[in-house]
């Protein structure tokens, strides 16, 4: 096949087939079945190791989602403070720790569902593919902060530009198609990722409560009054 | 003064004899289904014993209910406020699946299955969960009739306070007691199930106090769960939201008692309306434990007096509701007559379930003396019974005996008062006496009479019109509504993936 052909599938028309699927779908899912809405918590049923598990992951995961978005939205701020090569190095040091914990949380989510009989009951299908692909996404994670550091600077500074070209609807892969392959395949395990969220259990991260810290502690509902 | 009205309830503990009637009622309508297994949003516990799920009232474990934080303010003991944020990806208070117990069933597959051998094939203990062999070590009423055992009685979180000496008679064979607790959700006028849900998916009904779970809003936070310190939510492991007690709101809305109600086979159950003054539950919630049970009962407003009928009428509740309070059961067993008290009320959720305390036998053995049933005082076999009273007034006094002894004290003149009216084995005189005492009067006592030993159902369930018809046509197409009325929805509650 096509060298340049290949790439154009891989890195303008998988993402916008992902991106297209992740809004029509999230938005569909939750007007047809909001009651599917649902973190599917499984403390209830293994409350041991849950802790163990869960919660590294979840800071982990959750810190390094909010560092590509920092990159994704303003570059310039990290670009910025990476000018400065201590400074670089604690962002760098920072991010692989992050990354490292969110490895080690998700092994932990793995072998706790994999071992349990209880858990293995509410574990779907679905459940073990999304799992295989956030390990397979957050290994290739640690594994370039390893071998392609300054990730952080590089990531601002080619592929934002990139990821701007597709969201401008007016997609660049000159920037991508240089990258080493590893970098490839984590990009490409991302956007797949994306398309796939809205079939998954990750839905329950656009519903994280945010009017409760403001809201008065008790709820009435009246009839005849919309909620 | 803000008039809301509340559907309430009391139970009167006297006349429960341990049935597990309601319990099974309960099942068989609301959550004899997958994911459902363990919860038994009635049931009915020994007591003293650890009850389900074990222990629920040690809130040192579950942290369950308010406290006062240091500057007077309520505060979720739990996961309040910005505790959530740490915290929602592990609740670290909520008990799991061993606290209440393995649903199981049995593998009556085998009984066919089986090869031919030279035993008889057995039905071996399953769990409903994952199919595994189990080996059953408790159940939802394990500690069923064990008053006196060392590992139910001997370890109720009730008995703190109790002397040394009182603990040893509970568990000495001689002295074995117990009396049963049937417990439902308690439709609490300041629950912390409701304040604790991030998404805001439970919520109190305006107009009957209603306590629900919305259950397209939950999204498995199980902040409620560890909130209730009556452990009355429940975790739902398959579909992955939190149930509760609906009060079989369906039934209500169509003139029908809830399913235990209804079933009760010692008839201990009453519900009926209470008008209380809204704008006051904070500052009730925040007195210290012993003012509690008086502050909760002077909240309720009397339905008869105009100024509280206006004030009722201004806040749109209608005349057929005002009537049914003024006909309530409850209003005179918690307000008129002050014999039923709300359970562990120094959780502060303000229940609205309220227990007429049981009497207890009188103590059977006494060194070195006789116990006479006739006494100049009167009430020696209350403060001597079986039951210390100290393990009452920690149920149902905030550990303060003055409620409870109040109750216990009159249920005993009414006792005294009927005798004499019918056995003749007691003197009116003595019989009066007793009833001034007790803070009674001859009407009244008939009148607790009638309505615990007499009632029929109407005196019993007095279920206001709930006019959910108009509402439901306020919102929605009727016949729309129809095809989702109920528990589900269209579609079905389908477990996301
Ligand atoms: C503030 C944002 C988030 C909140 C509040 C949140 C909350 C939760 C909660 C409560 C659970 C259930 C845990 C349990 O009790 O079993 C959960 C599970 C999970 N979350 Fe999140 N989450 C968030 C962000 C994320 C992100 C960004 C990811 C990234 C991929 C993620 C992936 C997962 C996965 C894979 C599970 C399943 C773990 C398991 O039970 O095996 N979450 N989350
Ligand atoms: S008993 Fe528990 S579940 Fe019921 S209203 Fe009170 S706090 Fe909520
Ligand atoms: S049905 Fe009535 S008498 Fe029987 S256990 Fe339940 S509350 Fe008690």
């Amino acid at each position: 096949m096509d060298k340049s052909f290949f790439d154009q599938f891989l890195f303008v028309i998988l993402p916008y087939l992902s991106l297209f699927t992740f809004f029509l779908m999230t938005v569909y899912r939750y007007r047809a079945q909001s009651f599917s809405y649902s973190s599917l918590s499984s403390q209830f049923l293994e409350n041991e190791h849950h802790f163990w598990a869960v919660v590294p992951f979840h800071y982990g995961v959750l810190v390094i989602t909010v560092g590509h978005l920092v990159a994704i939205f303003i570059p310039r701020s990290i670009l910025l403070w990476n000018s400065h090569p201590l400074r670089l190095y604690i962002l760098e040091i920072s991010a692989l720790a992050f990354g490292l914990l969110t490895l080690i949380g998700l092994v932990g989510i793995v072998i706790r569902r994999a071992t349990t009989t209880r858990i293995r009951k509410v574990t779907s299908p679905t459940d073990w593919i999304l799992f295989a692909m956030l390990l397979a996404l957050v290994v290739s994670g640690v594994a370039m902060a390893l071998l392609h550091p300054w990730g952080s600077s590089w990531f601002a500074s080619n592929l934002t530009p990139y990821l701007w070209s597709i969201f401008k609807l007016n997609p660049d892969i000159t920037y991508v198609t240089s990258m080493p392959a590893l970098v490839k395949f984590h990009i490409v395990l991302a956007f797949l990722t994306v398309g796939f969220f809205p079939f998954t259990r990750l839905v329950h991260i656009l519903v994280i409560p945010n009017p409760y810290l403001w809201r008065k502690p008790q709820v009435v509902r009246w009839y005849g009054k919309k909620q | 003064m803000n008039v809301r009205s509340q559907v309430s309830m009391v139970f009167h503990l006297d006349k429960c004899i341990g049935c597990h009637t309601c319990s099974v009622a309960c099942k068989n309508v609301w959550t004899d289904r997958k994911g459902a297994e363990y919860m038994w949003w009635n049931n009915v516990e020994t007591k003293p014993g650890t009850g389900y799920p074990t222990k629920w009232e040690d809130q040192d474990k579950y942290q369950g209910g308010w406290k006062k934080n240091g500057n007077g303010k309520l505060e979720i003991k739990s996961t309040g406020k910005a505790k959530i944020i740490p915290n929602i990806f592990h609740n670290p208070h909520m008990p799991s699946l061993d606290d209440y117990y393995i649903p199981w069933t049995y593998d009556y597959q085998n009984l066919f299955n089986a090869r031919e051998g030279s035993d008889q094939p057995t039905a071996k203990p399953i769990s409903m969960i994952d199919g595994e062999e189990v080996d059953v070590e408790s159940g939802p009423n394990w500690d069923d009739d064990l008053g006196g055992s060392p590992i139910y009685a001997e370890n109720d979180p009730n008995l703190e306070g109790l002397t040394d000496q009182q603990k040893l008679q509970l568990s000495s064979v001689e002295r074995l007691v117990f009396f049963y607790l049937p417990r439902i959700c308690n439709h609490c006028l300041n629950p912390t199930c409701v304040a604790s849900c991030p998404s805001g998916a439970l919520y109190k009904r305006g107009e009957d106090g209603i306590v629900l779970i919305d259950q397209k809003k939950c999204r498995a936070w199980r902040s409620c769960v560890s909130a209730c310190p009556y452990k009355k939510t429940y975790f739902n492991w398959f579909t992955g939201k939190s149930e509760k007690c609906i009060l079989c709101f369906p039934r209500l809305e169509t003139g029908q008692a809830p399913a235990c109600f209804h079933s009760c086979v010692g008839r201990i159950r009453y519900l009926g309306v209470l008008l209380y003054d809204a704008d006051r539950l904070e500052e009730v919630a925040k007195l210290p434990d012993d003012e509690l049970v008086e502050a909760q009962r002077s909240m309720i407003l009397d339905p008869n007096d105009p100024t509280v009928i206006a004030a009722a009428k201004k806040n749109g509740i209608t005349d057929g509701v005002i009537d049914s309070a003024q006909h309530s059961p409850v209003y005179r067993f918690v307000k008129e007559w002050g014999i039923a008290l709300p359970p562990h009320i120094e959780y502060r959720t303000l229940p609205m379930l309220f227990y007429v305390p049981p009497m207890s036998p009188v103590q059977a053995s006494k060194p070195e003396d006789t116990i006479h049933h006739e006494s100049e005082e009167f009430f020696h076999d209350i403060d001597s019974s079986r039951v210390p009273m100290q393990f009452l007034a920690n149920l149902f006094g905030a550990g303060h005996e003055g409620v409870v002894r109040y109750a216990l004290a009159k249920q005993k003149a009414v006792r005294w008062h009927r005798r004499a009216e019918t056995v003749g084995d007691i003197d009116r005189e003595t019989a009066d006496r007793m009833l001034r005492a007790a803070d009674c009067t001859r009407e009244e006592a008939d009148a607790i009479y009638e309505l615990t030993a007499l009632c029929t159902f109407e005196d019993r369930f007095v279920i206001p019109p709930m006019h959910r018809e108009q509402a439901i046509e306020m919102m929605k197409e009727p016949h729309e509504h129809r095809t989702e009325a109920g528990f589900g929805f269209v579609g079905g509650p389908r477990r996301g993936l």
